[in-house]
């Protein structure tokens, strides 16, 4: 008698494609997948625990170490849930600094992505490519704040350092260089048969899926849910500058590939206009209390960072130290639909699937 | 003595081909590194030329790990069967009209028939390491071997209904005379069936899901470490070798010029050229292409290729036949 | 200085936000938001219980954001029902938080209507006892609440009856204690 049975195989938490420290334990028939368990925590360094024994300042770091590919706006969701609290006004250079540094680091976080994708894909070339142009952006970063991963460049009421001689200029430099790159990138890439095949009508999920897995970002966007907190609950100075919410209403990955990659573009539009308008002088920092002590209450604030929504909820006791401090993080949120997406599939889309939807361990973990 | 000189002929075949793989590394690593911005090997010996030398010696001194669990029989004899028919089937390759070790009648036959032994090899070594990411490796090569097997024997029928021989010397003496006489031009679909399939069959990107390192780890090799693992990667380029040679041979001319007048160039300069360039496509399709996935691999090789080879051996016959 | 004057300046808008807590009519300027509590409060009270809402309030710090506590025998009713009321369809789930008040727990639900125009946020309490803790799981309202709800049981070691697969997330399953308790002391300090 032939007899089969299930192979279960445990993929991480090393593997070259969980992009960290990511396991998953799948059941296949074959080489279909019947049933998928994730297992995280691997990276859990307990940043909540720690914030509670340290002053906001010094939380600001641990935040840089979240989400490394994008400590930027990671840091900014910080601050910006201390200055709501405060109520704090802050100068205008520093909202300008602030969202051209996120808007750059958006733009590198995709970058990484469409590389590490592209890699998992199959394709070796343009993880080299989008390495090239993302080493400009953090360049410019070192410039600015002497990191080129963890920042701690944003502090409650603005931020650290002053755009040095000549920097704007180089991120208006940067804007058509970019702007090139892209149209190499889609060349390459966008139009390949085989690539298209891999991601075409993979992982897919409708909008109703997306909203009850509370899934943000370009995983929500490609279902053909116009949600992005930049234009529907807009923070810093966002509403100032014009910009389009890509969406796509596939669904699968091809759509959230084709998002990603428009949102890149969207970015740099809105660069061109800070950049533009980027005030001559001014402080760079609020007048803040050197011991900052918000007023007791509790704050949710959110931003759109380049994975999703990511917000940070304080519950403030007057202390220095945050009484309890919460991050909503979107790449843990967004991982949890991969279990339901995964069954039925074959072993070549889990790659697929689980690089599409974009997580980054040391957010997912916390 | 014929037998003496024989093997010394062998001893000095294999030279080339170590020759070869070692300089075909560091070239693919030099041109890949071009490709993607960066410079590729450049420290060991002048301008990197000893890399591949270095790395090659550094397995060699690596220490041989068996897994417990592993079938030790089989482990040990896997890279052996897959790296025994790469070399074999060099004997019947035609560098220029005298140049060949053995010209045998079916020397195509010959070739298919040997270098499809290598993925059996692949196969034992992905069972025997008793490992989930091996043993999926292993079977997904028996499966791509199988599906493209059939498409590139069939698609060289052409070739051998042109030149109405087996032996690969009487197919190149067929294709003399200019570019035009050689059979990538009447047997375009031909040609690129072949490439196609030859690809493929070399397990390279964007065909290498027995190896795909971002879902199978290393794929069959996995647990294989030392020599043992320079056994199966020496096999891969030799086989590159191979198929650089073979397509050479049956649809780029083999050791004749492209235009009459450059015939005072010495044949074996052709064949190395045409050999060259196609090394180099080789490389310059892994830098490029994202890989495809298993039922792409399946639907594309007997849903597209099989078909469409038996269509081209049709066609040619029916040409022949009004023709002649 | 500068430190003490922060404080004092802050004073009379938290003495505004105890007012608003106890009584809503009286506020000398009345948020924007008001009505919409009001009415959240009222669907609330119609459609599940009386005395399902705990209370009720107006977080000014919070860009006057409406927040109830709900009774925690009733949550799991309101979650349906606010999602699947016409006028609130509070489908989107955006973030759970659990926290120890060292008296109480309280876990803390921020929703969000993605299919009316008006994205209306509302946040949600639930308070849960110190000794043992429990509250309703929405897993099966929202998906969102799947992980969430376990990283709280794992940090806080509060119970979710009703959801799926209850178990540590971020710790290993043989952790002992709940590390995010304000009284957590861990078995080894070294580590």
């Amino acid at each position: 008698m032939i007899r089969t049975e299930e192979l279960l195989l445990n993929v991480g938490p090393q593997h070259p494609s969980t992009h960290g420290v990511f396991r998953i334990i799948v059941k296949l028939d074959g080489e279909v997948i019947t049933e998928a368990t994730p297992v995280i925590g691997y990276l859990h360094r307990g940043t909540e625990k720690l914030a509670e024994n340290l002053t906001y300042t010094q939380v600001i770091p641990y935040t840089d170490r979240m989400d490394y590919v994008s400590a930027m706006t990671n840091n900014y969701v910080l601050c910006h849930a201390v200055e709501t609290l405060m109520d704090l006004e802050i100068p205008e250079r520093a909202e300008f600094l602030r969202l051209i540094v996120m808007e750059l680091q958006r733009i590198a976080s995709h970058l990484v992505w469409w590389g590490t994708y592209l890699l998992d894909i199959g394709a070796m070339s343009p993880f080299l490519y989008a390495f090239r142009e993302r080493e400009m952006i953090i360049n410019m970063f070192n410039e600015l704040c002497g990191a080129r991963l963890t920042y701690f460049y944003m502090r409650v009421g603005g931020v650290k350092w002053d755009a040095p001689e000549g920097w704007i200029d180089k991120v208006r430099d940067f804007i058509p260089y970019m702007r090139d790159k892209l149209d190499e990138y889609e060349q390459l890439v966008s139009g390949n048969e085989i690539f298209l095949a891999r991601v075409k009508g993979v992982g897919k999920y409708d909008a109703q899926t997306a909203i009850d897995y509370g899934l943000s970002g370009a995983n929500l966007r490609s279902t053909g849910v116009k949600f992005d907190l930049r234009k529907n609950q807009p923070y810093s100075i966002y509403d100032r500058f014009e910009f389009d919410v890509p969406v796509q209403t596939e669904g699968d990955c091809y759509a959230r590939y084709l998002v990603r990659f428009e949102e890149i573009k969207q970015s740099l539009r809105i660069l061109e206009q800070a950049v533009e308008q980027f005030p001559e002088d001014g402080k760079i920092m609020a007048k803040v209390p050197r011991v900052i002590r918000p007023p007791e209450g509790e704050v949710y604030t959110r931003i759109e960072s380049p994975r999703g929504e990511i917000g940070c909820h304080i519950v403030s006791k007057k202390k220095p130290q945050p009484y309890r401090l919460k991050f909503r993080r979107p790449s843990f949120v967004n991982l949890q639909i991969l279990p339901k997406l995964l069954v039925g599939e074959t072993m070549t889309n889990l790659v697929t699937i689980l690089g599409g939807i974009d997580i980054v361990l040391g957010e997912v973990d916390g | 003595m014929a037998l003496l000189q024989n093997i010394l002929w062998a001893a000095f075949l294999l030279v080339v081909v170590l020759g070869f793989v070692t300089y075909a590394i560091y070239f693919e690593r030099k041109v890949i590194g071009w490709i993607q911005l960066r410079k590729g090997p450049n420290r060991v010996g002048p301008l990197g030329l000893f890399q591949t030398v270095a790395d090659v010696l550094k397995l060699l001194i690596k220490e041989d790990t068996i897994p417990n669990k592993a079938d030790r029989f089989l482990f040990i004899l896997a890279p052996v069967i897959t790296f025994v028919p790469a070399f074999v089937v060099l004997a019947t390759i035609p560098y220029t009209a005298d140049w060949q070790f053995a010209d045998l009648n079916v020397g195509l036959l010959y070739y298919f028939a040997l270098s499809s032994i290598s993925t059996i090899g692949i196969l034992l070594g992905g069972w025997a390491s008793n490992n989930k990411y091996s043993l999926l490796g292993g079977m997904r090569s028996a499966a791509q071997m199988i599906s493209y097997e059939v498409p590139l024997v069939m698609s060289v029928v052409g070739v051998i209904l042109l030149s109405g021989s087996l032996s690969l010397n009487t197919i190149v003496e067929g294709q003399a005379g200019g570019f035009w006489n050689w059979n990538f031009l009447p047997q375009i679909v031909g040609f690129i069936i072949f490439i196609i399939a030859a690809v493929s069959e070399l397990n390279r990107t964007p065909f290498d899901l027995p190896e795909a390192e971002s879902e199978l780890v290393a794929g069959y090799h996995v647990e294989y470490s030392g020599f043992r693992f320079a056994f199966f990667m020496l096999a891969e380029y030799v086989y590159v070798y191979a198929i650089a040679a073979l397509t050479t041979i049956l649809f780029l001319g083999g050791w004749h010029s492209p235009l009459p007048f450059l015939d005072f160039i010495p044949g074996i300069i052709w064949f190395i050229l045409k050999f060259s360039s196609i090394v180099f496509f080789l490389f310059w399709i892994r830098a490029t292409l994202p890989r495809i996935r298993v039922d792409h691999l399946m639907s594309l090789g007997w849903k597209v290729l099989l078909p469409l080879a038996l269509v081209n051996i049709f066609v040619t016959t029916i040409i022949i036949e009004i023709f002649k | 200085m500068s430190d003490q004057k922060h404080v004092t300046e802050m004073d009379p808008k938290e003495a505004k936000k105890e007012i608003e807590e106890n009584e809503v009519v009286e506020i000398v300027e009345p948020s924007p938001n008001q009505a919409k509590l009001d009415r959240l409060v009222d669907l609330v009270k119609s459609n599940i219980a009386e005395d399902a809402v705990e209370e009720a309030y107006i977080n000014e710090l919070d860009r006057d954001l409406p927040s109830i506590v709900i009774r925690s025998p009733y949550w799991l009713k309101t979650a349906m029902m606010l999602k699947e009321s016409e006028t609130l369809k509070l489908n989107y789930l955006r973030n759970v938080s659990g926290i120890d008040y060292e008296t109480y727990f309280e876990v803390v639900y921020y929703l969000l209507s993605m299919s009316t125009d008006n994205q209306q946020d509302i946040c949600i309490k639930i308070k849960a006892d110190r000794e043992d803790p429990s509250i309703p799981s929405v897993t099966s309202v929202w998906n969102t609440a799947n992980w969430n709800e376990r990283e709280i049981y794992d940090l806080l070691g509060i119970q979710f009856p009703g959801h799926p697969n209850l178990k540590r997330i971020m710790m290993p399953e043989d952790w002992e204690g709940h590390p995010l308790r304000k009284d957590y002391e861990p078995i080894d300090p070294e580590v």
